[in-house]
């Protein structure tokens, strides 16, 4: 995984979180501190990237998360273009490679790229011209690191030390970027105590080799856990034969406030968003005491500029 | 041909009959003139001392493109490619464009074929019109025009009773049935070994039931008709499994295996990459050595290139949207001989493997170096060492999981 980091071990994309130091996480979630903390206080506006052009390349409808990222460039006072690619216009002929050169060609410093295919973002950065970055925001079922760093931004608010943290990652696991790049993530920021929750059919094979314990049982798998993350549930995933209903999915693993009464009081509850209320979660509990979710829609504008800062703000 | 070569101190190889010496030959327009010491001295004279002689591979697997990609590869490039790399037969399945189904399409193969004049190409018939899985194809014409079995290549049928007739139609022909064992639903689209890396990479999974579940099924329809089925490309321990279990039964089933399938795993896939892309997917250690051992052991009797040349575009896009396939044509001598190297065939082994078995599998008569004959013959240095550099391949396609590989041996050679 040398593609995102330089020969100075620099971040020059990035593409997952999968193989980046335990130091260069550390080192992106201080950055986003002071954003955050600026951007509670009202002081939004930075400099840093005056003349800097990002360009939004979505090939995958996401308003929420495309919105996050022009947000923070345009923040750091980056010019910023949003490009909504739909799949039919590469099916007429212009490859995806043909897409990224012409866009290239523009001069843009930085593509944010969301594609439905795994490894579509190491894709563009193999091809890309020097002094291009790659920002993968949410490839295929591969990796979604941004989202990754600010959940990890988000927990580290509440509980600084990752030692000793017990995280339990609930529902669609075989689907999910974002359950990928949380537990690389996670690992590495020192959290030993990880677990994947979730029917067999939303279990990937093999995935307890990424260093994470599997539990088919919501109780089990919640038991002494200190910070939960549910996953978005695509509703379009039923006809695949992965679960019998959602009402089913709702009744075994849903987070209900009965459920959270029987665990511990300062538990942590997250999930990426957009929520399917009376599935993975209960309306209340979504925006209940422990409930990070909107934190995490906050956060996620910081470590996005922390980002985009750590990559183009010291290639001069 | 008006031409000789003699070459001295050869080790020759011949399977069929088991001869495996060191030895003088002359080869005069085209037939072995003289066998042994005291040979009249050729046109020309090869120092032999430390190479191979044996027949010249039979390819059970080889795209060629043509018709109907001719973007990609021709017939007369790839023949030619194939040649050079020691194998003198090819045998082509029938998902051309058009298909295969008919004489006209098999005679139009054979006759550009005839005109490209280097390898020989032999062709699987289409068992279903179109491929489409439905209704069976002319069988009987296509034997007439020369098939050496028949296939629906990696196309689903539409259901076991299509299957089934197929199979008894085809056994009344006396013609095999080539299958690729993929169940569409449990493979589903995938593009992966299910295991660790795929989940990893957050690629779609290909269970190894998808195979097992095909080769089970066909099993128990020669069970019932007792149809002769062959099944290329395995990938896993349990097909190769299944296939020794049927063949201790007398079922009569046999198989092959492509060459990259003994040297990769899918590991390969690390970093997205999209040249070890194949279809059925690179799979684990275990189900390799599997595979190797019923190499070994004669369970699965021939080994195959599987060769699927590829334009660059086609491998030039994130990993799930790549075309599946690697060009191997010119890697299944250099791969055998790695098998003779590390110990698991004895170059005699290896050169049934590669002539008799696929041979075998097709009715073609085996190859057999003796006096008078006239057979193709592949010359190898067993001890050339080589780096593989992809744009030096001969084949159109350039698209190869050995990029920068080093290897010792190679064919020197084709004599046809």
């Amino acid at each position: 995984m040398t593609l995102q980091l330089d020969n100075n071990g620099r971040l020059q994309h990035l593409l997952t979180t999968e193989g980046l130091p335990r130091a260069l996480l550390e080192r992106l979630l201080d950055r986003a501190e002071p954003y955050a903390r600026a951007a509670e206080a009202g002081f939004k506006k930075d400099p840093l990237l005056v003349g800097k052009t990002v360009v939004n390349l979505f090939f995958e409808n996401s308003t929420r998360t495309r919105t996050t990222f022009e947000l923070a460039a345009t923040r750091l006072s980056a010019d910023v273009i949003n490009l909504q690619v739909s799949a039919s216009s590469t099916a007429k002929g212009e490859t995806l490679l043909d897409t990224l050169k012409t866009l290239e060609a523009m001069q843009a410093d930085m593509f944010v790229i969301r594609h439905e295919a795994s490894g579509a973002a190491h894709f563009f950065a193999e091809h890309a011209a020097p002094g291009v970055a790659i920002l993968n925001a949410g490839d295929g079922r591969h990796a979604h690191p941004t989202q990754a760093l600010l959940d990890a931004f988000t927990i580290r608010r509440h509980r600084p030390r990752f030692e000793g943290l017990a995280v339990a990652i609930v529902g669609d696991i075989v689907h999910s970027r974002v359950a990928r790049s949380n537990i690389h993530c996670l690992r590495s920021l020192g959290c030993t105590d990880l677990r994947v929750v979730g029917p067999p059919t939303l279990i990937p094979a093999g995935i307890a080799e990424l260093g994470v314990s599997v539990e088919h049982n919501l109780a089990r798998g919640l038991d002494g856990v200190d910070v939960i993350i549910l996953l978005r549930l695509q509703k379009e995933r039923m006809v695949g034969a992965f679960l019998p209903s959602l009402g089913e999915f709702h009744r075994d693993y849903g987070l209900t406030r009965e459920r959270l009464a029987k665990l511990k009081p300062e538990l942590l509850v997250m999930h990426p968003g957009p929520i399917n209320r009376g599935v993975e979660i209960e309306g209340e509990v979504a925006y209940g005491r422990q409930s990070l979710i909107l934190d995490q829609v906050r956060n996620g504008v910081a470590v996005r500029m922390a980002v985009m800062a750590e990559i183009l703000g010291q290639a001069g | 041909m008006n031409s000789s070569t003699l070459i001295r101190n050869v080790r020759l190889l011949c399977p069929a009959s088991g001869l495996d010496i060191v030895s003088d030959i002359l080869l005069r327009d085209g037939r072995i003139a003289h066998l042994g010491a005291g040979a009249a001295a050729g046109q020309q004279i090869l120092d032999g001392s430390g190479c191979w002689l044996m027949p010249a591979a039979i390819d059970l697997a080889a795209r060629l493109r043509e018709p109907g990609a001719t973007q990609k590869a021709s017939i007369a490039s790839e023949t030619e490619a194939a040649l050079a790399a020691g194998v003198a037969t090819l045998c082509m399945p029938p998902d051309t464009r058009p298909v295969a189904d008919t004489a006209a399409v098999v005679d139009r193969i054979h006759a550009k074929a005839a005109q490209a004049g280097a390898a020989r190409v032999r062709v699987l018939g289409a068992l279903t019109q179109g491929l489409a899985g439905e209704a069976l194809a002319e069988l009987s014409a296509l034997k007439a025009a020369g098939v050496v079995g028949v296939s629906n290549g990696q196309r689903p049928l539409a259901n076991s009773l299509v299957a089934r007739r197929a199979l008894e139609y085809a056994q009344g022909l006396g013609l095999t049935v080539h299958v690729q064992a993929i169940d569409p639903a449990l493979s589903n689209g995938g593009c992966a070994h299910e295991g660790a890396i795929a989940t990893r990479l957050g690629l779609a999974p290909i269970p190894v039931a998808a195979e097992v579940a095909a080769i089970r099924q066909w099993i128990s329809l020669v069970e019932d008709t007792g149809g002769r089925v062959h099944f290329g490309r395995l990938s896993s321990a349990r097909g190769a499994e299944l296939i020794e279990s049927a063949q201790q039964r007398d079922l009569p089933v046999s198989a092959d295996v492509a060459a990259h399938q003994l040297f990769l795993t899918d590991a390969a896939l690390e970093g997205f990459n999209a040249q070890a892309h194949l279809l059925p997917p690179l799979r684990g250690e275990d189900d390799r050595q599997a595979l190797r051992s019923a190499v070994a052991r004669g369970v699965i009797t021939a080994i195959c290139s599987d060769h699927q040349p590829h334009e660059p575009d086609a491998k030039i896009n994130p990993f799930p949207l790549t075309e599946p396939g690697a060009s191997g044509v010119e890697t299944l001598l250099p791969l055998a001989i790695r098998l003779v190297h590390e110990g698991l065939l004895t170059p005699l082994q290896m050169a049934e493997r590669l002539v008799d078995g696929p041979a075998r599998v097709l009715d073609l008569p085996l190859p057999i170096i003796e006096l008078g004959a006239s057979l193709p013959l592949v010359l190898i240095d067993p001890r050339k060492e080589w780096t593989l550099q992809a744009g030096e391949l001969r084949s159109r396609g350039h698209n190869t999981p050995f990029a920068g590989w080093q290897f010792r041996g190679k064919a020197l050679h084709s004599f046809v």
